[in-house]
């Protein structure tokens, strides 16, 4: 399978003061087309800085990160946006949905950044709705909606450009147990139906078990990698070897 | 770009009474210029009017009393004569016509009606150099002027005042008892730049006034009238030095007469009104500034409040010029608005000024213009720099935000 992400010794150092911050100190992975990689990691252990360098929102300090063979970690803050646009999704804890705005304009969001909506475009939102079980609310505005139906329109937004990756940053951290196993499972048969690449970040163990691939994180750093399957529900104490 | 024109048209609904007190800004703006610039450009058409009205190239030729002249046993009022006027038409060959003129106010009486008003003598070319139709009947003719006719031509307000409604001609009225027979009628010209009524006159033949009414032999002044408005320097010249001759004035004495030209009276006038409407179209202008300040004011509180959505909008692909688009376009979207509803709001407003305040205006459809033209202007500019700021967000902060 194609490598579709590289990330080759990144780091991302803030300067607070005149003391340098690690946030990311020398992370290097792979992640393969069609992979559902969850990403976890105490806090501070710098998951969310990966997150927003994988998501092009943020361009490391040092090191080399290629998405779909482009070397991102290179570009410009308005090619970043381009990409964003046309290769990445994005789902967030909070939705983060355009209040007073109905849901079908909140799907259709990331198109009107673009410079054509094809045909193709309006029929894969259709789909969506479909898919995500949205059918009949898209004129609802999003506080007329359970949390549950917002993450999935938020899923919707985050896939109708048929993106490269799809990166979801604690989808569940805001949701009741039912309804987080409901997300889950409409992530896993994107995953596996569509074969959308996603990256999960979350600190909880039976949702990272959704993912068939594991990575923790530690002060900056790949703690351990390991296939879900191995993956027992405490966390592994002993160090495990770094993936090259 | 008419996605990011939705977008903006969507933020403005979406808080209306904030959209509508930011517009209420520019809309007192631009309906004050334009207001302001009618009034202005109204006070000076006003001005205009009557100073053609007055006749561009009339000169008015008074006595003034001077030390020597009292020294000589005279009084100043009595140096200028009807011999001097017809000299002044003989010898001067920039003036064009001449009528000696002699005024006093007296009571004019009607049947059982009487009027106190101004009685002026003049000469046949009065109506020439006055460049003043009679609505009815004739003028004063040379005979008149000769035989110290006792008739008149009478003024608008005073046929209004005298007879009403009646038609005046041939009809007697009476001047210290003495009748006089009513020739004709002046049509109405309004007020003088001073704000004299002018049709509130009654002409007759200055032999008249002199010897039947006032019993004297001198002119009280003289009406000329150059050739053009631009050979009134010339004619001033020649009037001057023909009357300081025929005055035998030594070249050390002063003139015991003045040369006024109208047009450099009204010019004053119109000066005055220029400079009033420079005035109160700059105070206008400021408050277009003011409403322009709100317009930036509520965008830099919008922008911050918006903060997540533009961090939502630049994670799902926007670019910095998206950003500053959107919200460039809403501010100018508001202050276009408010300028087309200034624009309406002005254009009513001095209408209103000139219906109820009895002040001339004028809308000139160039002030319209200019003035809705600025309020974009007004609406790119203040509205730049928040949205700038908006663009220039980092995403992930904006994401953060609460």
């Amino acid at each position: 399978m194609q490598d579709i992400i590289i990330l080759k010794d990144v780091y991302k150092i803030y300067t607070m003061g005149e003391v340098e911050v690690a946030a990311l100190n020398g992370v290097s992975l792979t992640i393969r087309k069609g992979e559902f990689v969850a990403i976890m990691g105490a806090s501070g252990s710098g998951k969310s800085t990966l997150m927003n360098i994988l998501g092009c929102l943020d361009s490391p300090t040092k090191g080399k990160y290629c998405l779909e063979g482009l070397e991102v970690s290179r570009f410009s803050k308005n090619e970043l946006a381009e990409i964003r646009n046309k290769k990445l999704g994005f789902v967030f804890q909070s939705f983060n949905l355009l209040s007073r705005t109905t849901v079908i304009e909140n799907i259709e969001l990331p198109l009107i950044y673009r410079k054509r909506i094809s045909k193709r475009d309006t029929d894969n939102i259709h789909q969506m709705i479909r898919i995500l079980g949205l059918d009949g609310l898209q004129k609802h505005y999003p506080n007329q909606l359970s949390g549950g139906q917002q993450q999935r329109v938020a899923i919707a937004r985050a896939i109708v450009n048929d993106p490269a990756l799809l990166l979801a940053d604690e989808p569940t951290g805001n949701l009741d147990s039912a309804t987080s196993k409901d997300v889950m499972n409409v992530l896993s048969g994107l995953n596996h139906n569509r074969g959308i690449t996603i990256v999960l970040v979350t600190h909880e163990t039976d949702i990272a078990g959704y993912a068939r691939r594991v990575i923790v994180l530690k002060d900056g750093k790949v703690l351990s990698d390991t296939p879900s399957q191995t993956f027992t529900t405490p966390l592994p104490q002993t160090p495990c070897e770094t993936t090259p | 770009m008419t996605a990011l024109f939705t977008i903006a048209l969507r933020a403005i609904m979406r808080n209306k009474l904030r959209s509508s007190l930011t517009i209420l800004g520019i809309v007192i703006g631009v309906g004050a210029v334009i207001v302001m610039i009618s009034i202005g450009q109204g006070a000076k058409a006003f001005v205009e009017k009557q100073l053609e009205s007055l006749g561009t190239n009339v000169l008015i030729i008074i006595p003034v009393s001077t030390t020597h002249a009292a020294a000589r046993g005279t009084t100043g009022t009595i140096t200028l004569t009807a011999e001097d006027t017809f000299a002044l038409v003989k010898e001067c060959n920039a003036v064009s016509y001449v009528s000696p003129g002699i005024r006093t106010t007296t009571q004019v009486v009607s049947g059982n009606m009487n009027w106190t008003t101004g009685v002026s003598g003049a000469g046949p070319d009065y109506q020439i150099i006055r460049n003043w139709p009679l609505k009815d009947g004739r003028f004063i003719t040379q005979q008149d002027v000769n035989s110290m006719a006792k008739v008149c031509v009478l003024g608008q307000t005073v046929v209004t005042n005298l007879f009403g409604t009646l038609d005046p001609v041939d009809k007697w009225v009476r001047v210290k008892n003495i009748p006089f027979r009513v020739i004709g009628v002046l049509s109405a010209k309004g007020q003088s730049p001073t704000g004299q009524d002018q049709d509130d006159m009654v002409l007759m033949p200055y032999t008249t006034v002199q010897r039947k009414i006032m019993g004297v032999t001198h002119i009280g002044y003289a009406l000329a009238s150059s050739a053009t408005a631009e050979s009134r320097f010339e004619a001033i010249d020649q009037i001057t030095s023909l009357l300081r001759q025929r005055h035998r004035l030594r070249p050390n004495e002063e003139n015991d007469f003045s040369v006024i030209s109208q047009v450099e009276f009204a010019s004053a006038v119109m000066e005055t009104s220029h400079t009033m409407s420079v005035l109160l179209g700059s105070i206008a202008l400021v408050s277009l500034f003011v409403g322009g300040i709100g317009i930036m004011n509520i965008m830099l509180v919008s922008t911050t409040e918006r903060t997540r959505e533009i961090g939502i909008r630049m994670a799902v692909g926007a670019r910095e010029r998206d950003i500053l688009f959107q919200f460039l376009i809403e501010s100018t979207v508001l202050s276009s608005f408010g300028g087309i509803v200034g624009v309406i709001f002005g254009i009513f407003t001095s209408k209103l000024v000139s219906y109820y305040g009895g002040w001339p205006s004028l809308l000139s459809s160039l002030s319209i213009a200019v003035s809705f033209l600025f309020s974009n202007i007004i609406g790119i500019f203040f509205g730049y720099y928040p949205a700038r700021k908006a663009s220039r967000l980092n995403p992930i902060e904006a994401l953060r935000y609460e």
